[in-house]
């Protein structure tokens, strides 16, 4: 039996939920475990490849400076009430802080 | 209460600032022009955050970065990468910041640095460039409002981000810190430090080598001096209670001038950087970073020497006039103007400054220009009004921003200047106090009370030397007479 | 049916150029056509059908008046559901985004309306892309024209789908793990995934941006070309845009690849692979040679790490791409109630995404986390680096490099919906031209139980014209033909 070192925890789960700012049901929570632990445990392939000296791959082209000049292009010509779901005036409505 | 000597403060400051001159946001065209404007209305589906738009950066804010990078004594990237800061808040259109990081691969703007303050040095950690997030407003408090409202503007807004060592040990050197800093990025012509909200800082201090407490939402660098006192003085009580401080981030209440703590799972962060893979690194040559130094405008410890050199001003009048540009270019006009620059300099570090400080205001805010003072000054050269009264016209000037002429013609403080009218009057005095004459005569001390006689009958609007001479005059025409 | 449902674009364009064909004619023969045979296989989430007509007619007076039309004159197109069209609600097959209308168009569909495209409607796919079978799809899934109890592949299932069964002459969908490839195989079509940062993302809704790439579903390899030769472009929007001379792709439609040196990758006939597949392809690799070339099997080593770390980055830039969800500015909020702002975006991510696309978030969130970014994120970006290399190396020795598309024939719907490794599995040969960038097209290259099967070419950067000249040389000497059931 392959011993399974990566296992994410229900707890970790959750507090990763939070992080990601998603609600889980208990239900959710039991699948998610299972699922999310098979996942990760064939994820743990790469483990086998030495990649110390290789640089990471964050872009596949070898573009740099991509840049636009200072000039004022018009706005949204819409009104935030036509696009957003909850507005007061022209503010947009967003629940209590605290 | 025992005092906590300075050395044992540590305040280290993370400053954001916008750069103000821009047209548009760092980020998307949309102009960057939101103050006083109707919410929302400068928005774009790029600065939304709506799904499938990309950012493209300003050139423009980079090479402003890059010269406050150049101005802060900063190593300037060779090449650049852009992060983004995973974390949930209302104001955050796609729910992550578009900033850099110095961490996991990441390569900022520039690293290291330093500015002098009083002959220390502040040690710079890094800087970067980010955006501003949206602007929250609330229905009464943070704590007691229902809903939140949301005005998106502001989002996008290209703002350098300058992290120091916590090298500044009480909060005045907080002060001074960023009073210097916000004129050099006003002598490099890329900020204006006096529009709201345009300088925020975050601070950090901690007390005898303790915990750290982060102090969050400092609006403006009038404010830090406050809120470094009160976070001081609430650590020093605890700990002179034997609390221990515990390391947390609170929030700067402006309205009721304390931090808070606003304890929630928030603070938990974890802001899962990774490279913005929308956006491409940025290359910074040695010859782009040698094109904008030549192009850099004189700076404020450049402009302090040149002050002591150009108009043999003392250089501790010269640092104070220096640390703000509105301040050096009020000074440099007015002495365009007038060749006495010490007096010029008097009057500003002297009577102009305390009263700034007392209103809270910066120099440019005053409807006072450089002639003002200048024509002021050539009043008392003239004669026309004595030092003592220039001090009352100056005020006048500072609360309606009238000329003085205007001011001395109004009010009729123009000093009597008319010799004959004088005798005249002294003439009556003689006639109405024959005693104080005599006594005067022969004791010339007792000629004090004829004085304070004239000068009551003129208002003070006579020069005392003139009036001296005309009553000595009189006197010894009076006691040749009597003698003879 | 007329029988114009079932000509290529270029030969629609050709008669209503000729005014042998009244686009309006046309266009609303592909909508009866849809009244007809949607009801089976769902390809569409909205229909566009006032606003096609419109844009026909004006098509046929400007024909008709002999004025300068567009490339794609009169053709009916299905835009994948996750690309922007102002005024036309984009749902990415969401119920966050169920009623979203963009203000905007994104670069290919305003390169689309310019060449005179006409856009049919949105089509259906999993949800934010993320998917191989159009199962994950707030508004059901869609079925696979070739089998209706089977799935179309995904995730661009739709586009692959209403092109296979006469519901659109061409589509347009989104590669980022195979995405375009996948259902182009599963529906018997063509489809091209083009070298990342050849046609503009602006307007594309992320899931991966670094990986994803809009690209042609068409019915044969020459409408492939024309559909590239439009939307490819550059794009000052886009950062990863290159700026390259426009193209027109249709003049590598040459039928000639004698000589040409074709590498068959082993690891992609590895142990999932069904026998049929297998088959399938190599006889297509004997075709080849019959035309010609000479093909060797090669080994990349590193592609047997392609899935996991696709996955990992995928998911890591999904969980941040898909933050902005939060029903604030756009998209779904719970109705009100009293919560604090965490609860309710807690709420509305909670009844807004769909069970996938939760898991991948959660699992890309995990994958950034402090402590666990250099493990997964980062490490997955190297290997990438190693999969880039071993690439170079091979196309050093080959001009292009085959396989098949897909390991399997479409499945049943519901058949891996419980399982979502399983599901994951299916990408395994597709994944690796996301990771290296690489252009790579899927073609049809027969049938096994009734069941279409892909053969997958793949070029080094920029090599689009390699694809097509293969691909067109294989489709001309070695026609796949099958009766699809439903159209007659």
């Amino acid at each position: 039996m392959v011993e399974r070192k990566k296992a994410i925890s229900k707890e970790q789960i959750e507090s990763i939920a939070w992080l990601a700012r998603i609600e889980i049901s208990k239900k959710e929570l039991e699948l998610f475990s299972r699922q999310l632990n098979d996942i990760l445990f064939y994820f743990s392939k790469i483990d086998e490849v030495n990649t110390k000296s290789i640089p990471p791959s964050y872009h596949v082209l070898d573009l740099v400076n991509v840049l636009r000049k200072d000039e004022v292009k018009p706005s949204l010509s819409e009104d935030i009430s036509q696009i957003a779901p909850q507005t007061k005036g022209k503010f947009v409505k967003a629940p209590r802080m605290a | 209460m025992s005092k906590i000597k300075s050395v044992e403060i540590k305040i280290g400051l993370e400053v954001h600032c916008q750069l103000t001159n821009l047209k548009t946001k760092l980020f998307c065209s949309c102009s960057s022009d939101y103050r006083e404007k109707e919410p929302n209305t400068l928005i774009c589906p790029i600065c939304m955050g709506m799904p499938g738009t990309l950012p493209v950066l300003n050139e423009k804010a980079l090479e402003d970065a890059i010269m406050v990078a150049i101005a802060l004594n900063s190593k300037i990237s060779e090449r650049m990468l852009f992060f983004r800061k995973n974390y949930f808040y209302p104001d955050m259109p796609k729910n992550f910041q578009i900033s850099q990081y110095d961490k996991a691969g990441g390569v900022p703007l520039a690293l290291g640095g330093y500015i002098q303050i009083n002959g220390k040095r502040v040690r710079i950690r890094r800087i970067q460039l980010e955006e501003d997030p949206g602007k929250l407003s609330y229905e009464g408090t943070i704590e007691s409002s229902t809903y939140t409202l949301v005005d998106y503007n502001r989002a996008g807004i290209s703002l350098i981000e300058i992290v120091t060592e916590p090298d500044m040990e009480t909060p005045k050197e907080a002060r001074l810190f960023l009073e210097k800093l916000r004129s050099i990025l006003e002598h490099l012509g890329v900020s204006n430090g006096s529009l709201e909200g345009s300088m925020r800082c975050d601070a950090n201090i901690s007390l005898r080598g303790g915990k750290r407490v982060e102090v969050k939402n400092i609006s403006s660098f009038k404010e830090v001096e406050r809120a470094l006192n009160f976070e001081i003085t609430r650590q020093k009580n605890l700990i002179e209670r034997g609390i221990a401080v515990g390391q947390e981030t609170r929030h700067w209440d402006e309205v009721r001038r304390i931090t808070i703590s606003l304890r929630t799972k928030e603070e938990e962060q974890d802001y899962r950087y990774f490279p913005e893979p929308d956006l491409v690194p940025v290359i910074i040559s040695k010859d782009q970073i040698k094109k904008i130094e030549q192009s850099m405008p004189e700076l404020p410890d450049e402009r302090r020497k040149r002050f002591v050199e150009q108009y043999h001003l003392s250089p501790q009048t010269a640092e104070i006039l220096t640390r703000s540009k509105a301040m050096a270019d009020f000074f440099e006009e007015s002495a365009k103007l007038y060749d006495k620059p010490r007096e010029i300099s008097n009057w500003l570090t002297g009577e102009f400054l305390s009263y700034l400080h007392d209103k809270g205001i910066e120099i440019d805010e005053l409807t006072l220009s450089p002639k003002h003072l200048v024509d002021m000054l050539k009043l008392i050269d003239e004669g026309i009004i004595s030092r003592k009264m220039a001090r009352s016209v100056l005020q006048d000037m500072l609360l309606t921003g009238k000329m003085p002429d205007a001011i001395v013609k109004e009010k009729g403080l123009e000093k009597i200047l008319d010799r004959e009218y004088v005798r005249k009057i002294v003439e009556k005095i003689f006639k109405e106090n024959p005693q104080a004459v005599k006594d005067a005569i022969v004791d010339k001390k007792a000629i004090n009370y004829l004085m304070g006689q004239l000068m009551k009958a003129t208002e003070g609007k006579i020069d005392p030397k003139m009036a001296g001479e005309v009553i000595r005059e009189r006197l010894s025409k009076l006691s040749k007479f009597a003698t003879s | 049916m007329p029988s114009y449902i079932k000509l290529p674009a270029y030969e629609i364009i050709k008669r209503i150029k000729a005014q042998e064909l009244m686009a309006e004619d046309y266009i609303a023969s592909l909508y009866e056509r849809i009244k007809k045979v949607e009801k089976d296989i769902r390809a569409y989430i909205t229909l566009t059908e006032d606003l096609a007509l419109k844009k026909a007619r004006e098509i046929d007076k400007k024909v008709k008046k002999r004025e300068k039309t567009g490339r794609l004159c009169g053709v009916g197109i299905a835009i994948k559901d996750n690309i922007c069209t102002r005024g036309i609600r984009t749902t990415c097959a969401s119920h966050m985004l169920e009623n979203f209308v963009p203000p905007y168009d994104a670069t290919v569909i305003s390169r689309i309306k310019d060449e005179d495209g006409v856009i049919m409607g949105k089509a259906n796919m999993d949800e934010f892309a993320m998917g191989s079978s159009t199962e994950f799809s707030y508004f059901g899934p869609t079925h696979n024209p070739w089998d209706l109890e089977r799935v179309p592949g995904g995730s661009s299932g739709g586009s692959a789908a209403a092109v296979a069964s006469g519901m659109a002459t061409l589509a347009l969908g989104s590669d980022t793990g195979g995405s375009i490839r996948c259902p182009a195989s599963f529906c018997s079509v063509v489809g091209l995934k083009p070298t990342y940062g050849l046609v503009s993302r602006f307007g594309l809704i992320a899931y991966a941006n670094s990986l994803e790439q809009i690209g042609p579903i068409t019915k044969d390899v020459r409408d492939c070309a024309l559909l590239l030769s439009c939307i490819a472009s550059h794009d000052p929007l886009d950062n990863t845009s290159v700026d390259r001379p426009q193209e027109d792709y249709t003049k590598y439609l040459i039928d000639d690849i004698d000589g040409m040196k074709l590498g068959v990758v082993k690891e992609f006939f590895g142990e999932g692979t069904q026998d049929y597949v297998e088959k399938g392809v190599l006889e297509a690799v004997t075709n080849l040679e019959e035309l010609g070339t000479d093909h060797q099997e090669i080994s990349l080593k590193n592609l047997q790490y392609a899935l996991p770390s696709y996955y990992i980055i995928a998911m890591s830039e999904a969980s941040s791409n898909l933050a902005r969800y939060d029903g604030l500015r756009y998209g779904y909020r719970i109705p009100n109630k009293s919560y604090d702002w965490s609860t309710v975006y807690s709420k509305d991510r909670r009844f807004g995404f769909g069970f996938e696309v939760k898991r991948r978030i959660i699992l890309g969130t995990f994958a950034l986390s402090a402590g666990y970014y250099e493990e997964y994120y980062l490490k997955a970006q190297k290997i990438r680096t190693l999969i880039k290399r071993d690439f170079d190396i091979a196309f050093k020795k080959f001009d292009v490099l085959i396989g098949p598309t897909m390991p399997i024939l479409p499945f049943k719907i519901g058949e891996k919906v419980q399982d979502p490794l399983e599901m994951y599995m299916c990408d395994v040969d597709s994944v690796p031209a996301n990771l290296a960038g690489i252009p790579s097209i899927s073609i049809p290259c027969g049938f096994s139980k009734g069941l279409p099967i892909g053969l997958q070419i793949m070029a080094p950067p920029f090599r689009e014209d390699l694809l097509l000249r293969v691909a067109f040389s294989f489709q001309k000497n070695f026609p796949v033909s099958a009766k699809l059931r439903s159209y007659e």
